[in-house]
Order: C-alpha cells, then sequence, then structure tokens
C-alpha cells in the first residue's frame, strides 16, 4: 500500500497521505514531507528526540505536527525518516500526539535537498476515514 | 475538474465573474482569452470568488494575469478592504511576506563582461548563501539586533554600511514600513530569523545578471537610468524562515479569530479577522516586521552583488556605478489611499503575488520617478526575459494600482521534473548563452523556462487593459537560483 501520492498543484506541492490507523497516518506524513524535501533512503536514524504536538483538531494537528518537523529542520537542519507515534489523544477541544522521531543532521556531501518547502498551509487540508482507511490532504507552500 | 461558476467578457483583456451566492462583490480578473481557457483548468477562478466572500471587501475581487491556483488567495489577487467593517487575512499575504523583486542598474555595458561571465556567476554564488543551513561567516546577529533589523528594515542595512541613504528612496515604502512591533513575533520567528538574514533562499528565488534588450520608451528608460545593452541585475527573495514563521503563528491566531467574529470561510486558508481588531492589528504590526526584514535582506544582498561585479570583474563601484533603479512587495498588505465612490478612502489592500503601480505624481510615487510614474518590476523565467514596466493612472483608479508580478507557472513542479528528466536544463541554458548556477538538480528542473507562462504575454495583457506601460525589457545573461 502506498504512503502517500503527490498531488499535481501548480506553484506548490500537494500531498494525499494514506494510514491504517490515525497513528499511521500521521507516521506516514512525516515521512512524505522529508522524502520530498530529500532522497530519504541517505538519512541516517543517527538522533532520536520526543516531541509533542497539540492541536485544536485533527486537522490542525496535522499542520502543526508537520509544521514542527519543518522547524526542526529549518533551525536545526535535521532530516528525518523514522516517525513513531507513541500516543495520540483527541477530545472535543485538543488533539495532541507524542511521536519518537529518528533522524541526522544535514550534511552537504552526504545529502541533496530536492525541495525546500517553506510551509504547511490549511488550504484544501481534510483529515478523514474512507472505506477503513485513514486518508489526509496537505498542501505545502514552496 | 469542472467548476461552477459565469464568467463574462467585459472586452479583450478583462473578464468579469459576476456576484452570486455569498459574493459579496464581482471578480475580475485580467487576461486574454488564450489565457483564460487556461486560468480555468485549475481552481485560481474558485479562489477569485472565495476571497470575495470575505467581509468589507471593496470594489472586485481582482485576479492579473499571472493568476495561478495558491492557498487561500489565488497567486495573483488582489483585493481591498474597509477599514471599519473589513478584515486583513495572512492568507492574502502568504507565507513569504514582502517576497519581492529589486531592480539594479550598472554603467557596465553588454561587451565589458561578458567574456567573465563565468567567474562573475562563481563569485555571487559564493558571496551569496544559499541552500539549508548556509549563512555569511561574517555576519552574527544578536537578538537585539534582530529586532532592529525588524523595526527598520532597509534603513538598519544601510546604517550598517550595506548600500547608501540613496538606495532607501528607491524602494517601495523607503524600504520600512511603519507600525513595525518586534515585541509581537514568536521566540521561533525570531530564531529562524536570526540565522538567515541575508540569504537568498530557494526554489522561485534568484539573482539575475542580464542587460537591456529592448527599450520601449526611451525618455522614461532614460529616468530609470536604463539604456540598451547596459548591464542589470534583479534580486528575487524575500523574509525567509522569518516570515513563513510569522504567517503560520499569526494563520493559528485568526482560525480562531474567525469564529470569535463569526466568520463564515469558504477555505480554512483565508482566516481573518476585522482590521480593526486587536487580532487585525496584531498581524499589521507582525507583518510588517517581517516585510522590514525582506527590505533588508534585499539590500544586504545588494551589496554582496557590488562586491562580487567588483571581485570578478576587477572594476571598482565608481566604475560600474551599481544603483538601485527600485525595489517592489510582491506580497504585502498595506493601508493606502484609494478613490472609493468618488471619495478618498483608507483601505487595506492584500496583494498576493501583485505588484503595486501607483501613477505619476502620486504621493507615494518617489521623487525621482515623479513624472514617469512608480517603476514595476516582472521578472520572467531564466530563459526567456523579464520587463520593467511603470504605474497608471488607470491602475490607481481600477486596480487599487496593482498589476501583474510575474510570469505565473504553468507546469506543475512535478511535470516540470518529468518533461526535464532525460535533457540537461543547464547545457541548454549554456548554449543559449545563459549560465545558471543552482544549488541542486532538482531546482534546475523545476524551473525550467517551460514551467512558466510566457512572461511576454502577461505583460501584454496588462499593457492593452492599460494598468502598466511597459518601459524596457531585460534578458538573463547568468543567474544565481537557491
Amino acid at each position: 500500500m502506498k504512503r502517500y501520492t503527490l498531488i499535481d498543484h501548480t506553484a506548490d506541492i500537494g500531498i494525499d497521505i494514506f494510514g491504517d490507523t490515525l497513528s499511521d497516518l500521521f507516521s506516514n506524513a512525516g515521512f512524505a514531507m522529508f522524502d520530498i524535501i530529500t532522497d530519504i533512503t541517505t538519512v541516517e536514524a543517527k538522533d532520536q528526540r520526543i516531541i509533542k504536538v497539540e492541536g485544536i483538531d485533527r486537522e490542525q494537528l496535522l499542520v502543526d505536527w508537520l509544521g514542527e518537523l519543518l522547524y526542526l529542520y529549518d533551525v536545526k537542519n535535521l532530516l528525518f525518516k523514522d516517525f513513531l507515534i507513541t500516543d495520540m489523544n483527541e477530545n472535543q477541544l485538543t488533539a495532541s500526539l507524542t511521536a519518537t522521531i529518528r533522524g541526522e543532521k544535514y550534511c552537504e556531501t552526504k545529502h541533496t535537498i530536492n525541495t525546500e518547502i517553506k510551509a504547511v498551509t490549511h488550504h484544501a487540508l481534510s483529515v478523514k476515514l474512507e472505506h477503513n482507511r485513514w486518508k489526509a490532504r496537505v498542501i505545502f507552500d514552496l | 475538474m469542472t467548476y461552477k461558476y459565469t464568467i463574462e467578457k467585459i472586452d479583450e483583456y478583462s473578464w468579469r465573474i459576476p456576484r452570486e451566492g455569498k459574493m459579496r462583490v464581482d471578480g475580475i480578473v485580467y487576461a486574454s482569452e488564450t489565457m483564460m481557457k487556461e486560468i480555468q483548468k485549475d481552481e485560481s477562478l474558485q479562489q477569485v470568488i472565495n476571497v470575495s466572500h470575505l467581509p468589507g471587501i471593496v470594489g472586485h475581487s481582482l485576479g492579473m494575469p499571472d493568476i495561478h491556483w495558491g492557498y487561500g488567495f489565488p497567486i495573483g489577487g488582489v483585493a481591498a478592504f474597509d477599514l471599519d467593517d473589513g478584515v486583513v487575512s495572512p492568507g492574502g499575504v502568504g507565507y513569504d511576506i514582502n517576497c519581492g523583486v529589486r531592480l539594479l542598474r550598472t554603467d557596465l555595458q553588454r561587451i565589458e563582461i561578458f567574456h567573465k561571465l563565468d567567474s562573475l556567476v562563481n563569485a555571487l554564488f559564493k558571496s551569496i548563501p544559499s541552500g539549508l543551513g548556509s549563512h555569511r561567516k561574517d555576519l552574527r546577529l544578536s537578538y537585539q539586533e534582530e529586532k532592529n533589523v525588524l523595526k527598520n528594515g532597509a534603513q538598519w542595512a544601510v546604517s550598517q554600511g550595506y548600500g547608501t541613504k540613496n538606495d532607501l528612496e528607491h524602494i517601495e515604502e523607503n524600504g520600512c514600513i511603519a507600525g513595525a512591533d518586534p515585541e509581537l513575533v514568536s521566540e521561533r520567528a525570531l530564531e529562524r530569523g536570526k540565522a538567515q538574514l541575508g540569504t537568498l533562499g530557494s526554489g522561485n528565488h534568484f539573482v539575475e545578471v542580464g542587460y537591456v534588450s529592448e527599450v520601449y520608451d526611451t525618455k522614461t528608460a532614460q529616468v530609470l537610468g536604463l539604456k540598451k545593452d547596459g548591464i542589470t541585475i534583479i534580486v528575487h527573495t524575500g523574509s525567509r524562515g522569518f516570515g513563513y514563521q510569522v504567517c503560520d503563528d499569526s494563520i493559528r491566531t485568526m482560525i480562531k479569530a474567525s469564529k470569535e467574529f463569526n466568520i463564515e470561510l469558504p477555505d480554512r486558508q483565508l482566516c481573518c479577522a476585522p482590521i480593526k481588531s486587536q487580532q487585525g492589528q496584531d498581524y499589521l504590526a507582525s507583518m510588517a516586521c517581517a516585510a522590514n526584514y525582506a527590505f533588508a535582506n534585499r539590500q544586504m544582498i545588494t551589496h554582496w552583488i557590488k562586491e562580487s561585479f567588483e571581485r570578478a570583474l576587477h572594476i571598482k563601484p565608481s566604475e560600474s556605478k551599481i544603483s538601485v533603479v527600485y525595489d517592489v512587495c510582491h506580497n504585502i498588505a498595506k493601508i493606502e489611499d484609494h478613490i472609493v465612490d468618488g471619495q478618498k478612502k483608507p483601505l487595506c489592500v492584500h496583494r498576493k503575488g501583485a505588484t503595486r503601480a501607483f501613477p505619476p505624481y502620486h504621493a507615494q510615487t518617489p521623487d525621482a520617478y515623479k513624472a514617469v510614474g512608480q517603476p514595476v518590476l516582472v521578472p520572467g523565467d531564466m530563459g526567456r526575459c523579464s520587463y520593467v514596466l511603470v504605474g497608471t493612472e488607470k491602475a490607481y483608479t481600477t486596480t487599487f494600482g496593482s498589476t501583474c508580478h510575474g510570469a505565473g507557472r504553468v507546469l506543475s513542479r512535478g511535470k516540470a521534473k518529468q518533461l526535464a528528466r532525460s535533457r540537461n536544463i543547464s547545457r541548454e541554458l549554456r548554449e543559449k548563452g545563459i549560465l545558471v548556477r543552482a544549488d541542486s538538480r532538482a531546482t534546475m528542473d523545476e524551473e525550467m523556462p517551460e514551467a512558466y507562462k510566457n512572461v511576454t504575454e502577461v505583460v501584454d495583457v496588462v499593457e492593452h487593459a492599460g494598468i502598466s506601460k511597459k518601459i524596457a525589457q531585460l534578458k538573463p545573461l547568468c543567474v544565481i537560483k537557491g
């Protein structure tokens, strides 16, 4: 089963993400983003960190989760390859997750940056259950 | 995909989407018949309609001929809002706040540099940082100093020795939007901004050395310091991670604000707040910080361009005479006076992928260009050409003093990469006499000339529609891409 597919958006890049569970969906979203940014097969799991993200709902949580990863990429120059969602909570007011992520610092001679993502947008954003599988759509600003 | 809306032809170069349903005003799009067919293939026109839903919109929801599918607002979208009952929307400015273009002119002739392009492109690539984690080793910024950048924009850069005071008179808003409040921006924005000041960034950002290939209006061109075969330089970059973070933080606030003020949104990315609300005012003050950061960024890069010319060509600054023609914002929201129903009124004009195009003798048209109108800089793709235009009275009265900003993509990045896979874009351009240095092959492929509309067609529409006047055409010689 495909973890994600690219949507043909003229100016930017959009992705449809899939997952059997909501946790898989979020994990695959992280994978998709770094697969777009770099050749993810060149990234080694040398650094491990635990992050916690909160949003007002599932959709916002997805944007915030990817936004958090993008922040670590942009400021700490980290590339990630493994995304394990260890805890996921949802109620009427908030949605939150805890994840263990693994990757390494960008190295000019080892990694190629294929696409620089500026931001994760809220345009056409969706997270839904379709035929017992989770599906989400996210558009990145490039 | 098919969309439900009516399009009426107004004349050869403009189209109306009549108000219906929850639209508050008509949509007006500037395009030729051929372009209009292309435009209808994606969601751009639906986005023009979505913008017309927003409270307090005045006149029309506008689309420029380089319109394409964005997120929230279309790219190439312009919308003005009443200060009393209108809104301000971070999605109407975008993540790259004050992404913009600066044009430099020189006393150099094409013939003087064309045998030294290799060393020039290398010098530029070396001195202007681009790519992940790159920065100038000689630039260390404290948080306090960063706040000065945010408050003072290009004026800060000049005070640090990057360029001269004279440059400031040739920048939109003199390189500093008033009302910037650094205390409103997040730690995270400051952190991202600190590391990236003075960097080009990637994607469609570039520095391009070119020459004046055509002059359409000799008198005006002379006022702008442009003459045939004269060397020019275009800088295209914005507010980097700082602006992205400010937009991201503001959207979070605005999603809540839209609920608080009961604003019905056709798209979450259009989240907004009344201009006069605390959230609206805070956004404008944070946006001004990012706009100023971008002005400072282009001012610093200009300084390094001058150094690169000196180093690579062994020509003294007194001989090359590199100076700023003008510097315009392409992504911005501004409070400006416009005529509404015969009365002068301050409005909040959002330009998302659009350029201000003020007419001759307008108070904000810089003194040096008072008689000819504000310069408008429209870059094309790296293989064809770019244009210099000036604003007109008609733009002021019909499009809130706005015009197009570039070519606009026609191919998605994926399609461009596919098309470029079996080709060598770098070599193709070299054979045409254009040297390109990019950070990665992916950037080169995505930015291939065919990925963009022909900018000449875009510029012809704004000229025929009377919202700008063509002055000169520029062709590329060498380009650095982030």
